[in-house]
């Protein structure tokens, strides 16, 4: 019982942290967006801290960096198919791309 | 007993998990494909049209931004909420999962205010192709927060009834909804910056 509250408030405090993480990232990424950076830069930056912020979302608050393994399996098989439906149909454009 | 659903609280020894779980992942997995067709439309859109405009052009940068602080306020209280139940504090529960109705709710407002603005303006879906996307995506994610914040306001008052007779079931029914409820967060961390701010 009272190791399960040492736990638990180990995890608060993780939680409290992730916060502060994702209130600053959010405020870097507005305030970027503001500076004009060309468009490919703009991109990857903007995922780039999106891509750490939905980690971070994931990671914590969802559990998934302490989970078991069928739960990563899944989430492997999806995102191998989450890739193929997000660049997949880009095959069919590769002669008009521009960003 | 026997008729009762089984590995809802206890682990199956096969996976290690209990089938809530596992079942509330498949439905992510699911999730994640919805989300990403709509992701790719928006991709192979954007690159196939001629012009594209800046969505904060046409989209209103500090509203988003509020909603963006106000979406993961509501995890971490929604994340609170469940902390509160392992530590056995239901007086909390209710203050964090209150908390998260709440937020979900003042999201939807401002959600409302942006689409109502855009209507003044005659912009609707079918103006371009750029707010055809828009409504879309967060229409759809609108009424994910919407389907979120009825499974909490059900744990907040009529489902919360469960803490006396089965507390860890209720407490795994939370962290449930609380992993739907994160997914709808992660959404919008992703939505906000390729709708709004490129």
């Amino acid at each position: 019982m009272d190791a399960e509250h040492v736990d638990i408030s180990k995890h608060v405090r993780a939680y409290i942290l992730v916060f502060v993480a994702l209130m600053a990232l959010t405020l870097v990424t507005v305030t970027v967006s503001y500076l004009d950076l060309p468009t490919p830069g703009a991109i990857a930056l903007a995922l780039a801290i999106a891509g750490i912020k939905g980690s971070l979302v994931a990671a914590y608050f969802m559990h998934l960096i302490s989970e078991r393994k069928l739960i990563y399996v899944v989430l492997a098989f999806t995102l191998i198919f989450f890739l193929a439906v997000l660049f997949g149909p880009l095959l069919t454009n590769l002669d008009e791309i521009s960003l | 007993m026997s008729s009762a659903i089984p590995y809802t609280v206890e682990v199956r020894p096969d996976t290690g998990l209990n089938n809530v779980k596992v079942g509330i992942w498949l439905f992510l997995a699911s999730e994640v494909m919805l989300f990403g067709a709509l992701f790719a439309s928006y991709i192979l859109l954007r690159v196939g049209a001629p012009t594209w405009p800046e969505g904060s052009e046409i989209l209103n940068v500090p509203l988003a931004t509020v909603n963006t602080v106000v979406l993961i306020s509501s995890s971490v209280t929604m994340v609170m909420a469940w902390a509160s139940l392992m530590r056995k504090d239901f007086g909390k529960f209710r203050l964090y999962m209150g908390g998260t109705v709440a937020f979900g709710l003042v999201f939807l407002v401002i959600k409302y205010i942006e689409y109502t603005a855009k209507f003044e303006h005659h912009l609707y879906p079918s103006t371009s192709t750029f707010l055809a996307i828009y409504f879309t995506l967060t229409g759809l994610h609108g009424l994910h927060v919407l389907g979120g914040m009825a499974v909490n306001a059900y744990f907040l008052f009529p489902g919360a009834k469960m803490w006396k007779t089965a507390p860890q079931q209720f407490t795994n029914r939370v962290e449930t909804a609380g992993l739907f409820w994160h997914f709808v967060d992660l959404v919008w961390i992703f939505l906000f910056p390729v709708l709004y701010l490129l």
